[in-house]
Protein backbone atom coordinates (compact mmCIF):
# COMPACT_ATOMS: atom_id res chain seq x y z
CA UNK A 1 0.00 0.00 0.00
CA UNK A 2 1.22 3.49 -0.95
CA UNK A 3 -0.12 6.89 0.07
CA UNK A 4 0.80 10.44 -0.88
CA UNK A 5 -0.51 13.36 1.11
CA UNK A 6 0.04 16.63 2.88
CA UNK A 7 1.33 16.50 6.45
CA UNK A 8 -0.46 17.81 9.54
CA UNK A 9 2.07 17.66 12.37
CA UNK A 10 1.25 17.26 16.06
CA UNK A 11 3.34 16.97 19.24
CA UNK A 12 3.84 14.24 21.85
CA UNK A 13 1.18 12.37 23.87
CA UNK A 14 -1.78 13.26 21.62
CA UNK A 15 -4.55 11.57 23.62
CA UNK A 16 -7.80 10.08 22.35
CA UNK A 17 -9.78 12.84 24.11
CA UNK A 18 -8.06 15.27 21.77
CA UNK A 19 -8.48 13.01 18.72
CA UNK A 20 -12.22 12.81 19.40
CA UNK A 21 -13.60 14.45 22.57
CA UNK A 22 -15.98 12.34 24.67
CA UNK A 23 -18.77 14.88 24.21
CA UNK A 24 -19.17 13.49 20.67
CA UNK A 25 -19.13 9.81 21.60
CA UNK A 26 -22.91 9.51 21.57
CA UNK A 27 -22.54 8.31 17.97
CA UNK A 28 -20.05 6.21 16.00
CA UNK A 29 -20.96 7.57 12.58
CA UNK A 30 -17.59 8.30 10.85
CA UNK A 31 -18.98 11.41 9.10
CA UNK A 32 -20.22 12.91 12.39
CA UNK A 33 -17.01 12.03 14.27
CA UNK A 34 -14.83 13.46 11.48
CA UNK A 35 -16.43 16.88 11.98
CA UNK A 36 -14.74 17.07 15.40
CA UNK A 37 -11.53 15.13 14.77
CA UNK A 38 -8.54 16.79 16.55
CA UNK A 39 -10.57 19.94 17.20
CA UNK A 40 -9.30 20.44 20.77
CA UNK A 41 -5.71 20.50 19.44
CA UNK A 42 -6.45 22.48 16.26
CA UNK A 43 -9.97 23.85 15.86
CA UNK A 44 -9.50 24.23 12.09
CA UNK A 45 -8.28 20.68 11.47
CA UNK A 46 -11.71 19.22 10.55
CA UNK A 47 -12.21 21.86 7.82
CA UNK A 48 -8.67 22.04 6.45
CA UNK A 49 -7.89 18.29 6.32
CA UNK A 50 -8.19 16.83 2.79
CA UNK A 51 -8.69 13.25 1.68
CA UNK A 52 -5.34 11.46 1.63
CA UNK A 53 -3.62 13.81 4.09
CA UNK A 54 -1.19 12.34 6.59
CA UNK A 55 -0.90 12.92 10.35
CA UNK A 56 2.64 13.03 11.73
CA UNK A 57 3.06 13.06 15.51
CA UNK A 58 5.65 12.60 18.22
CA UNK A 59 5.72 9.84 20.87
CA UNK A 60 2.76 7.99 22.45
CA UNK A 61 0.12 8.97 19.87
CA UNK A 62 -3.38 7.86 20.89
CA UNK A 63 -2.77 7.52 24.63
CA UNK A 64 -5.69 7.37 27.04
CA UNK A 65 -9.11 5.94 26.35
CA UNK A 66 -9.77 2.75 24.38
CA UNK A 67 -12.38 4.44 22.19
CA UNK A 68 -12.26 3.04 18.68
CA UNK A 69 -14.02 6.26 17.73
CA UNK A 70 -10.48 7.73 17.54
CA UNK A 71 -9.27 5.73 14.51
CA UNK A 72 -12.83 5.90 13.10
CA UNK A 73 -12.73 9.72 13.30
CA UNK A 74 -9.27 9.90 11.70
CA UNK A 75 -10.33 7.59 8.87
CA UNK A 76 -13.60 9.49 8.55
CA UNK A 77 -11.65 12.73 8.11
CA UNK A 78 -9.95 11.15 5.08
CA UNK A 79 -6.52 10.76 6.67
CA UNK A 80 -4.66 8.04 4.79
CA UNK A 81 -1.98 7.23 7.34
CA UNK A 82 -0.62 8.20 10.76
CA UNK A 83 3.14 8.28 11.28
CA UNK A 84 4.36 8.65 14.87
CA UNK A 85 7.50 8.18 16.91
CA UNK A 86 5.48 5.66 18.92
CA UNK A 87 1.84 4.72 19.49
CA UNK A 88 -0.01 4.00 22.73
CA UNK A 89 -0.84 0.32 22.96
CA UNK A 90 -4.64 0.30 22.62
CA UNK A 91 -4.61 2.81 19.75
CA UNK A 92 -2.00 0.67 17.96
CA UNK A 93 -4.26 -2.39 18.26
CA UNK A 94 -7.35 -0.45 17.24
CA UNK A 95 -5.65 0.99 14.15
CA UNK A 96 -4.58 -2.45 12.97
CA UNK A 97 -7.95 -4.01 13.81
CA UNK A 98 -9.91 -1.33 11.94
CA UNK A 99 -7.54 -0.99 9.01
CA UNK A 100 -6.13 2.50 9.67
CA UNK A 101 -2.57 2.43 8.27
CA UNK A 102 0.02 3.46 10.86
CA UNK A 103 3.79 3.56 10.90
CA UNK A 104 6.38 4.07 13.66
CA UNK A 105 9.31 6.02 12.25
CA UNK A 106 11.69 7.93 14.49
CA UNK A 107 13.74 9.75 11.85
CA UNK A 108 10.72 10.92 9.84
CA UNK A 109 9.26 12.75 12.83
CA UNK A 110 12.26 15.05 13.26
CA UNK A 111 12.64 15.83 9.57
CA UNK A 112 9.05 16.30 8.39
CA UNK A 113 7.15 19.56 8.86
CA UNK A 114 3.52 20.55 8.59
CA UNK A 115 2.64 21.23 4.95
CA UNK A 116 5.27 18.86 3.51
CA UNK A 117 4.10 16.37 0.89
CA UNK A 118 5.15 12.85 1.82
CA UNK A 119 4.85 9.45 0.21
CA UNK A 120 4.41 6.40 2.44
CA UNK A 121 5.12 2.87 1.25
CA UNK A 122 3.69 0.52 3.90
CA UNK A 123 5.05 -2.65 2.29
CA UNK A 124 8.63 -1.34 2.26
CA UNK A 125 8.18 0.56 5.53
CA UNK A 126 9.46 3.75 3.85
CA UNK A 127 8.51 7.40 4.17
CA UNK A 128 9.68 9.81 1.44
CA UNK A 129 9.60 13.57 1.94
CA UNK A 130 8.72 14.90 -1.52
CA UNK A 131 9.92 18.40 -0.57
CA UNK A 132 13.45 17.32 0.29
CA UNK A 133 13.65 13.93 -1.42
CA UNK A 134 14.83 12.33 1.82
CA UNK A 135 13.75 8.76 2.61
CA UNK A 136 13.20 7.44 6.14
CA UNK A 137 13.06 3.76 7.06
CA UNK A 138 10.45 2.40 9.48
CA UNK A 139 10.40 -0.97 11.21
CA UNK A 140 8.07 -3.38 9.38
CA UNK A 141 5.07 -4.91 11.20
CA UNK A 142 5.24 -8.52 12.44
CA UNK A 143 3.83 -10.91 9.79
CA UNK A 144 0.83 -11.72 11.99
CA UNK A 145 -0.28 -8.08 12.02
CA UNK A 146 0.49 -7.63 8.32
CA UNK A 147 -1.92 -10.49 7.67
CA UNK A 148 -4.70 -8.74 9.65
CA UNK A 149 -4.05 -5.48 7.79
CA UNK A 150 -3.94 -7.24 4.42
CA UNK A 151 -7.41 -8.66 5.12
CA UNK A 152 -8.66 -5.14 5.92
CA UNK A 153 -8.96 -5.61 9.68
CA UNK A 154 -9.63 -8.17 12.38
CA UNK A 155 -13.26 -8.96 11.50
CA UNK A 156 -12.40 -10.00 7.94
CA UNK A 157 -9.43 -11.96 9.26
CA UNK A 158 -11.68 -13.93 11.63
CA UNK A 159 -14.31 -14.41 8.90
CA UNK A 160 -11.70 -16.00 6.63
CA UNK A 161 -10.51 -18.31 9.40
CA UNK A 162 -13.98 -19.61 10.17
CA UNK B 1 14.01 -18.98 34.07
CA UNK B 2 10.91 -18.20 36.11
CA UNK B 3 7.82 -16.27 35.07
CA UNK B 4 6.06 -13.18 36.37
CA UNK B 5 2.46 -13.41 37.56
CA UNK B 6 1.37 -11.81 34.26
CA UNK B 7 3.31 -14.36 32.19
CA UNK B 8 1.79 -17.20 34.22
CA UNK B 9 -1.79 -16.07 33.62
CA UNK B 10 -1.19 -15.61 29.88
CA UNK B 11 0.55 -19.00 29.66
CA UNK B 12 -2.33 -20.73 31.46
CA UNK B 13 -4.85 -19.21 29.06
CA UNK B 14 -2.78 -20.14 25.99
CA UNK B 15 -2.35 -23.75 27.14
CA UNK B 16 1.42 -23.35 27.49
CA UNK B 17 3.93 -24.24 30.21
CA UNK B 18 6.12 -21.21 29.58
CA UNK B 19 5.81 -17.95 27.68
CA UNK B 20 8.47 -15.29 27.14
CA UNK B 21 8.08 -11.53 26.59
CA UNK B 22 7.52 -10.73 22.91
CA UNK B 23 5.80 -14.04 22.16
CA UNK B 24 2.48 -13.77 20.28
CA UNK B 25 -0.28 -15.87 21.82
CA UNK B 26 -3.88 -16.73 21.20
CA UNK B 27 -5.51 -16.74 24.62
CA UNK B 28 -8.85 -17.94 25.98
CA UNK B 29 -10.86 -15.29 27.78
CA UNK B 30 -12.73 -15.48 31.08
CA UNK B 31 -14.57 -12.17 30.73
CA UNK B 32 -15.33 -9.79 27.83
CA UNK B 33 -16.62 -6.36 28.93
CA UNK B 34 -18.22 -3.42 27.14
CA UNK B 35 -20.09 -0.22 27.97
CA UNK B 36 -22.65 2.07 26.33
CA UNK B 37 -19.96 3.91 24.34
CA UNK B 38 -17.85 0.97 23.16
CA UNK B 39 -20.29 -1.98 23.00
CA UNK B 40 -22.53 -0.51 20.24
CA UNK B 41 -19.46 -0.31 17.95
CA UNK B 42 -18.51 -3.86 18.96
CA UNK B 43 -22.05 -5.12 18.33
CA UNK B 44 -21.98 -3.63 14.81
CA UNK B 45 -18.65 -5.41 14.15
CA UNK B 46 -19.96 -8.66 15.71
CA UNK B 47 -22.96 -8.55 13.39
CA UNK B 48 -20.66 -8.32 10.36
CA UNK B 49 -19.42 -11.79 11.28
CA UNK B 50 -22.93 -13.15 10.67
CA UNK B 51 -22.89 -15.15 13.89
CA UNK B 52 -26.08 -15.95 15.79
CA UNK B 53 -24.61 -16.22 19.26
CA UNK B 54 -21.66 -15.16 21.41
CA UNK B 55 -19.11 -17.74 22.56
CA UNK B 56 -20.59 -17.86 26.08
CA UNK B 57 -23.54 -15.80 27.33
CA UNK B 58 -22.21 -15.95 30.89
CA UNK B 59 -18.80 -14.48 30.05
CA UNK B 60 -19.94 -11.23 28.43
CA UNK B 61 -20.57 -8.26 30.73
CA UNK B 62 -22.40 -5.18 29.43
CA UNK B 63 -22.67 -2.06 31.60
CA UNK B 64 -24.37 1.18 30.53
CA UNK B 65 -22.35 3.59 32.68
CA UNK B 66 -20.83 6.36 30.56
CA UNK B 67 -23.76 8.51 29.40
CA UNK B 68 -26.41 7.02 31.69
CA UNK B 69 -29.01 7.78 32.88
CA UNK B 70 -29.03 8.78 29.22
CA UNK B 71 -28.07 12.40 28.68
CA UNK B 72 -29.59 12.86 25.22
CA UNK B 73 -31.41 11.07 22.42
CA UNK B 74 -28.25 9.86 20.67
CA UNK B 75 -26.86 8.30 23.85
CA UNK B 76 -30.26 6.72 24.55
CA UNK B 77 -30.06 5.11 21.10
CA UNK B 78 -26.58 3.76 21.94
CA UNK B 79 -27.81 2.27 25.20
CA UNK B 80 -30.78 0.75 23.39
CA UNK B 81 -28.48 -1.03 20.92
CA UNK B 82 -26.71 -2.66 23.86
CA UNK B 83 -29.91 -3.43 25.78
CA UNK B 84 -31.58 -5.02 22.74
CA UNK B 85 -28.48 -7.09 21.99
CA UNK B 86 -28.29 -8.31 25.60
CA UNK B 87 -31.96 -9.33 25.60
CA UNK B 88 -31.89 -10.97 22.17
CA UNK B 89 -28.82 -13.07 22.88
CA UNK B 90 -29.59 -13.74 26.55
CA UNK B 91 -26.43 -12.05 27.86
CA UNK B 92 -26.51 -12.94 31.55
CA UNK B 93 -24.56 -10.01 32.97
CA UNK B 94 -26.29 -6.95 31.63
CA UNK B 95 -26.80 -4.30 34.31
CA UNK B 96 -29.70 -1.90 33.80
CA UNK B 97 -29.58 1.40 35.67
CA UNK B 98 -30.77 0.70 39.19
CA UNK B 99 -28.50 -2.34 39.29
CA UNK B 100 -25.76 -0.64 37.34
CA UNK B 101 -22.56 0.85 38.69
CA UNK B 102 -19.37 2.24 37.19
CA UNK B 103 -18.11 -0.89 35.46
CA UNK B 104 -14.73 -1.14 37.21
CA UNK B 105 -16.33 -0.77 40.64
CA UNK B 106 -19.18 -3.09 39.71
CA UNK B 107 -17.48 -6.18 38.26
CA UNK B 108 -15.24 -6.90 41.27
CA UNK B 109 -18.12 -6.18 43.67
CA UNK B 110 -20.33 -8.68 41.82
CA UNK B 111 -17.62 -11.36 41.87
CA UNK B 112 -17.48 -11.38 38.06
CA UNK B 113 -13.70 -10.95 37.92
CA UNK B 114 -11.45 -13.17 40.01
CA UNK B 115 -7.77 -13.87 40.67
CA UNK B 116 -6.03 -15.61 37.78
CA UNK B 117 -8.63 -14.50 35.23
CA UNK B 118 -7.82 -13.20 31.77
CA UNK B 119 -10.11 -10.27 31.04
CA UNK B 120 -10.49 -7.86 28.14
CA UNK B 121 -12.74 -4.84 28.28
CA UNK B 122 -13.54 -2.20 25.69
CA UNK B 123 -12.59 0.45 28.22
CA UNK B 124 -9.03 1.46 28.97
CA UNK B 125 -9.50 1.22 32.75
CA UNK B 126 -10.21 -2.51 32.53
CA UNK B 127 -6.70 -2.81 34.01
CA UNK B 128 -8.38 -2.12 37.41
CA UNK B 129 -9.02 -5.85 37.97
CA UNK B 130 -5.28 -6.47 38.18
CA UNK B 131 -5.74 -5.47 41.83
CA UNK B 132 -7.24 -8.95 42.34
CA UNK B 133 -4.29 -10.75 40.72
CA UNK B 134 -6.03 -11.05 37.35
CA UNK B 135 -4.57 -10.12 33.96
CA UNK B 136 -6.95 -7.45 32.73
CA UNK B 137 -6.42 -5.07 29.85
CA UNK B 138 -8.30 -2.50 27.82
CA UNK B 139 -8.96 -3.07 24.13
CA UNK B 140 -11.03 -1.44 21.41
CA UNK B 141 -14.47 -2.38 20.19
CA UNK B 142 -13.25 -4.63 17.36
CA UNK B 143 -11.22 -6.71 19.80
CA UNK B 144 -14.30 -6.87 22.00
CA UNK B 145 -16.35 -8.08 19.01
CA UNK B 146 -13.76 -10.75 18.23
CA UNK B 147 -13.68 -11.73 21.91
CA UNK B 148 -17.47 -12.03 22.06
CA UNK B 149 -17.48 -14.16 18.90
CA UNK B 150 -14.57 -16.49 19.55
CA UNK B 151 -13.77 -16.27 23.27
CA UNK B 152 -10.17 -15.68 22.25
CA UNK B 153 -7.88 -12.78 21.55
CA UNK B 154 -4.28 -12.33 20.42
CA UNK B 155 -1.72 -10.93 22.83
CA UNK B 156 1.94 -10.10 22.75
CA UNK B 157 3.42 -11.20 26.07
CA UNK B 158 4.56 -7.95 27.74
CA UNK B 159 7.78 -7.21 29.56
CA UNK B 160 7.20 -6.44 33.25
CA UNK B 161 8.34 -3.57 35.43
CA UNK B 162 8.39 -4.37 39.14
CA UNK B 163 7.57 -1.52 41.51
CA UNK B 164 8.54 -2.04 45.16
CA UNK B 165 6.99 0.27 47.78
CA UNK B 166 8.50 0.22 51.25
CA UNK B 167 8.43 2.25 54.47
CA UNK B 168 5.67 3.46 56.75
CA UNK B 169 2.62 5.02 55.03
CA UNK B 170 2.11 8.58 56.34
CA UNK B 171 -1.34 9.41 57.76
CA UNK B 172 -2.91 10.96 54.63
CA UNK B 173 -1.19 8.94 51.92
CA UNK B 174 -3.35 6.68 49.74
CA UNK B 175 -3.08 4.33 46.79
CA UNK B 176 -3.92 7.31 44.57
CA UNK B 177 -0.80 9.14 45.76
CA UNK B 178 1.40 6.08 45.21
CA UNK B 179 0.22 5.63 41.63
CA UNK B 180 0.35 9.36 40.80
CA UNK B 181 3.88 9.49 42.22
CA UNK B 182 4.82 6.48 40.08
CA UNK B 183 3.34 8.00 36.90
CA UNK B 184 5.13 11.26 37.71
CA UNK B 185 8.36 9.29 37.98
CA UNK B 186 8.16 7.18 34.80
CA UNK B 187 5.91 9.37 32.62
CA UNK B 188 2.72 8.74 30.68
CA UNK B 189 4.49 6.28 28.39
CA UNK B 190 6.96 4.96 30.97
CA UNK B 191 5.35 1.52 30.95
CA UNK B 192 4.10 1.54 27.36
CA UNK B 193 3.17 -2.01 26.24
CA UNK B 194 4.39 -3.32 29.61
CA UNK B 195 3.00 -4.98 32.69
CA UNK B 196 3.26 -2.95 35.92
CA UNK B 197 3.63 -5.23 38.92
CA UNK B 198 3.06 -3.53 42.27
CA UNK B 199 4.83 -5.20 45.22
CA UNK B 200 6.47 -4.58 48.57
CA UNK B 201 5.51 -4.30 52.22
CA UNK B 202 3.34 -1.24 51.59
CA UNK B 203 1.29 -3.07 48.96
CA UNK B 204 0.93 -6.16 51.14
CA UNK B 205 -0.71 -3.96 53.80
CA UNK B 206 -2.73 -1.86 51.35
CA UNK B 207 -6.53 -2.18 51.41
CA UNK B 208 -8.32 -3.67 48.43
CA UNK B 209 -9.97 -0.32 47.55
CA UNK B 210 -6.56 1.38 47.41
CA UNK B 211 -5.22 -1.49 45.31
CA UNK B 212 -8.04 -0.98 42.78
CA UNK B 213 -7.04 2.70 42.53
CA UNK B 214 -3.43 1.79 41.77
CA UNK B 215 -4.16 -0.88 39.15
CA UNK B 216 -6.81 1.41 37.61
CA UNK B 217 -4.22 4.01 36.61
CA UNK B 218 -1.63 1.64 35.07
CA UNK B 219 -2.96 2.76 31.68
CA UNK B 220 -2.01 6.34 32.61
CA UNK B 221 1.64 5.24 32.42
CA UNK B 222 0.91 3.44 29.13
CA UNK B 223 0.82 0.04 30.85
CA UNK B 224 -0.83 -2.97 29.26
CA UNK B 225 -1.88 -4.11 32.70
CA UNK B 226 -1.27 -3.35 36.34
CA UNK B 227 -1.17 -6.28 38.70
CA UNK B 228 -0.91 -7.12 42.40
CA UNK B 229 -0.47 -10.82 43.12
CA UNK B 230 -3.39 -12.11 45.18
CA UNK B 231 -2.88 -12.57 48.94
CA UNK B 232 -5.00 -12.86 52.10
CA UNK B 233 -6.51 -9.39 51.59
CA UNK B 234 -7.57 -10.41 48.08
CA UNK B 235 -8.90 -13.74 49.29
CA UNK B 236 -10.99 -12.06 51.97
CA UNK B 237 -12.52 -9.78 49.32
CA UNK B 238 -13.27 -12.43 46.67
CA UNK B 239 -14.29 -15.35 48.85
CA UNK B 240 -17.68 -13.90 49.72
CA UNK B 241 -18.33 -12.95 46.07
CA UNK B 242 -16.88 -15.72 43.88
CA UNK B 243 -19.34 -18.15 42.33
CA UNK B 244 -16.72 -20.13 40.42
CA UNK B 245 -13.23 -21.47 41.18
CA UNK B 246 -10.22 -19.17 40.80
CA UNK B 247 -6.45 -19.52 40.73
CA UNK B 248 -3.86 -17.54 42.66
CA UNK B 249 -0.54 -16.99 40.89
CA UNK B 250 2.68 -15.52 42.28
CA UNK B 251 5.74 -14.30 40.40
CA UNK B 252 8.71 -16.66 40.59
CA UNK B 253 11.74 -15.41 42.55
CA UNK B 254 13.83 -15.78 39.38
CA UNK B 255 11.30 -14.08 37.09
CA UNK B 256 12.85 -11.66 34.63
CA UNK B 257 11.98 -7.95 34.85
CA UNK B 258 12.64 -5.21 32.31
CA UNK B 259 13.25 -2.91 35.26
CA UNK B 260 12.82 -2.76 39.04
CA UNK B 261 11.97 0.56 40.73
CA UNK B 262 11.81 1.15 44.48
CA UNK B 263 10.00 3.88 46.38
CA UNK B 264 10.30 4.85 50.04
CA UNK B 265 6.78 6.04 50.89
CA UNK B 266 7.57 7.26 54.42
CA UNK B 267 8.49 10.81 53.29
CA UNK B 268 5.85 11.06 50.56
CA UNK B 269 3.11 13.69 50.57
CA UNK B 270 -0.27 13.48 48.85
CA UNK B 271 0.29 14.10 45.13
CA UNK B 272 -1.46 16.45 42.69
CA UNK B 273 -1.28 15.93 38.92
CA UNK B 274 -1.43 19.31 37.20
CA UNK B 275 -2.98 19.90 33.77
CA UNK B 276 -2.78 18.43 31.18
CA UNK B 277 -1.07 15.09 31.79
CA UNK B 278 -1.17 12.68 34.77
CA UNK B 279 2.66 12.80 34.80
CA UNK B 280 2.72 16.51 35.79
CA UNK B 281 2.86 15.70 39.49
CA UNK B 282 3.73 17.86 42.49
CA UNK B 283 3.49 17.25 46.23
CA UNK B 284 0.39 18.92 47.69
CA UNK B 285 2.45 21.44 49.69
CA UNK B 286 3.74 22.85 46.37
CA UNK B 287 0.23 23.12 44.94
CA UNK B 288 -1.83 24.75 47.67
CA UNK B 289 -2.29 28.12 45.97
CA UNK B 290 -4.48 26.95 43.10
CA UNK B 291 -8.09 28.19 43.45
CA UNK B 292 -10.88 25.95 42.18
CA UNK B 293 -14.45 26.06 40.84
CA UNK B 294 -15.42 22.41 41.16
CA UNK B 295 -14.40 19.29 43.07
CA UNK B 296 -15.38 15.80 41.92
CA UNK B 297 -15.16 12.76 44.21
CA UNK B 298 -15.88 9.41 42.61
CA UNK B 299 -15.16 7.48 39.35
CA UNK B 300 -13.72 4.04 38.65
CA UNK B 301 -10.52 5.31 40.25
CA UNK B 302 -11.87 6.60 43.59
CA UNK B 303 -15.60 5.90 43.88
CA UNK B 304 -15.40 3.09 46.43
CA UNK B 305 -16.58 2.96 50.03
CA UNK B 306 -13.19 3.69 51.58
CA UNK B 307 -12.83 6.73 49.30
CA UNK B 308 -16.21 8.06 50.41
CA UNK B 309 -15.42 7.27 54.04
CA UNK B 310 -12.23 9.39 53.97
CA UNK B 311 -14.02 12.26 52.22
CA UNK B 312 -16.91 12.11 54.70
CA UNK B 313 -14.54 12.06 57.68
CA UNK B 314 -13.08 15.40 56.51
CA UNK B 315 -16.42 16.96 55.53
CA UNK B 316 -18.26 15.94 58.70
CA UNK B 317 -19.69 19.06 60.34
CA UNK B 318 -18.05 21.34 57.76
CA UNK B 319 -19.36 23.30 54.77
CA UNK B 320 -18.23 23.25 51.18
CA UNK B 321 -16.63 26.60 50.27
CA UNK B 322 -19.33 28.92 48.83
CA UNK B 323 -17.48 29.26 45.50
CA UNK B 324 -17.05 25.50 45.06
CA UNK B 325 -19.39 22.99 43.46
CA UNK B 326 -18.75 19.60 45.10
CA UNK B 327 -20.03 16.54 43.21
CA UNK B 328 -19.91 13.06 44.75
CA UNK B 329 -20.37 9.93 42.62
CA UNK B 330 -20.57 6.60 44.47
CA UNK B 331 -19.22 3.81 42.23
CA UNK B 332 -22.16 1.40 42.46
CA UNK B 333 -25.65 1.15 43.89
CA UNK B 334 -24.25 -1.05 46.68
CA UNK B 335 -21.54 1.48 47.54
CA UNK B 336 -24.20 4.21 47.49
CA UNK B 337 -26.39 2.18 49.87
CA UNK B 338 -23.50 1.34 52.19
CA UNK B 339 -22.46 5.01 52.26
CA UNK B 340 -26.06 5.98 53.00
CA UNK B 341 -26.35 3.51 55.89
CA UNK B 342 -23.06 4.71 57.36
CA UNK B 343 -24.18 8.34 57.23
CA UNK B 344 -21.64 9.49 54.62
CA UNK B 345 -24.32 10.64 52.19
CA UNK B 346 -25.98 12.70 54.91
CA UNK B 347 -22.59 14.26 55.68
CA UNK B 348 -22.05 15.16 52.01
CA UNK B 349 -25.49 16.70 51.60
CA UNK B 350 -25.26 18.63 54.87
CA UNK B 351 -21.89 19.97 53.76
CA UNK B 352 -23.49 21.24 50.57
CA UNK B 353 -22.40 18.58 48.07
CA UNK B 354 -24.38 17.11 45.17
CA UNK B 355 -24.62 13.31 45.38
CA UNK B 356 -25.29 11.55 42.07
CA UNK B 357 -26.33 8.11 40.92
CA UNK B 358 -23.28 6.13 39.69
CA UNK B 359 -22.06 7.32 36.27
CA UNK B 360 -18.77 8.02 34.49
CA UNK B 361 -20.40 11.39 33.57
CA UNK B 362 -18.03 14.23 34.43
CA UNK B 363 -14.79 12.21 34.44
CA UNK B 364 -14.76 12.13 30.65
CA UNK B 365 -16.68 15.35 30.09
CA UNK B 366 -19.79 13.43 29.18
CA UNK B 367 -22.46 15.00 31.40
CA UNK B 368 -23.26 15.83 35.06
CA UNK B 369 -20.60 18.40 35.87
CA UNK B 370 -19.10 19.86 32.68
CA UNK B 371 -16.65 22.75 33.06
CA UNK B 372 -16.99 26.15 31.38
CA UNK B 373 -14.13 27.96 29.67
CA UNK B 374 -11.36 28.84 32.12
CA UNK B 375 -12.80 26.83 35.04
CA UNK B 376 -10.66 24.63 37.26
CA UNK B 377 -11.64 21.35 38.85
CA UNK B 378 -9.87 19.07 41.25
CA UNK B 379 -11.00 15.49 40.74
CA UNK B 380 -10.30 12.04 42.14
CA UNK B 381 -10.60 10.76 38.55
CA UNK B 382 -7.81 9.47 36.33
CA UNK B 383 -7.21 11.88 33.43
CA UNK B 384 -6.55 15.59 33.15
CA UNK B 385 -6.12 15.84 29.39
CA UNK B 386 -7.12 18.99 27.45
CA UNK B 387 -10.92 19.22 27.45
CA UNK B 388 -11.31 16.07 29.53
CA UNK B 389 -14.04 17.51 31.79
CA UNK B 390 -15.50 20.07 29.43
CA UNK B 391 -14.27 23.18 27.64
CA UNK B 392 -10.85 22.78 25.98
CA UNK B 393 -9.66 25.76 28.03
CA UNK B 394 -10.79 24.29 31.38
CA UNK B 395 -8.35 22.55 33.72
CA UNK B 396 -8.40 19.32 35.76
CA UNK B 397 -6.13 18.56 38.72
CA UNK B 398 -5.99 14.93 39.87
CA UNK B 399 -5.74 13.99 43.55
CA UNK B 400 -6.87 11.63 46.31
CA UNK B 401 -10.29 11.75 48.03
CA UNK B 402 -8.68 13.27 51.16
CA UNK B 403 -7.17 16.15 49.18
CA UNK B 404 -10.44 16.56 47.26
CA UNK B 405 -12.53 16.86 50.44
CA UNK B 406 -10.07 19.29 52.06
CA UNK B 407 -9.93 21.38 48.86
CA UNK B 408 -13.73 21.52 48.64
CA UNK B 409 -13.84 23.04 52.12
CA UNK B 410 -11.10 25.63 51.48
CA UNK B 411 -11.91 26.48 47.86
CA UNK B 412 -8.33 25.92 46.74
CA UNK B 413 -5.97 22.96 46.58
CA UNK B 414 -5.49 22.05 50.23
CA UNK B 415 -3.58 19.41 52.17
CA UNK B 416 -5.84 17.20 54.34
CA UNK B 417 -4.00 18.23 57.50
CA UNK B 418 -5.04 21.87 56.96
CA UNK B 419 -8.73 21.26 57.74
Amino acid sequence: MKFTGKVHKFGADVDTDVIIPARYLNTFDPVELAKHCMEDADAEFPTKVKAGDIIVADKNFGCGSSREHAPIAIKGAGVSCVIARSFARIFYRNAINTGLPILECDTAIDAINSGDEVEVDLDLGQVRNLRTGEVYEAAPFPPFMQEIMAKGGLINYIKDKR
Amino acid sequence: MGMTVSQKILAAHAGKEFVAPGELLNCKLDVVLGNDVTAPVAIAEFEKLGMEQVFDQEKIVLVPDHFTPNKDIKSAEQSKIMRDFARKLGIKHYFEIGAMGIEHCLLPEQGLVLPGDLIIGADSHTCTYGALGAFATGVGSTDMAAGMATGEVWFKVPESIKFIYYGEMPRWLSGKDLILHTIGDIGVDGARYMSMEFTGEVISRLSIDNRFTMANMAIEAGGKNGIIAADDITREYVEQRARRPYTIYQSDPDADYFEIREYDVSKMEPVIAFPHLPENTRPVSKATGVSLDQVVIGSCTNGRLEDLQIAASLLKGKKVHPEIRLLVFPGTQQIYLDALRRGYIETFIEAGAVVSTPTCGPCLGGHMGILAKGEKALATTNRNFVGRMGHPESEVYLASPAVAAASAIKGRITAPWEV
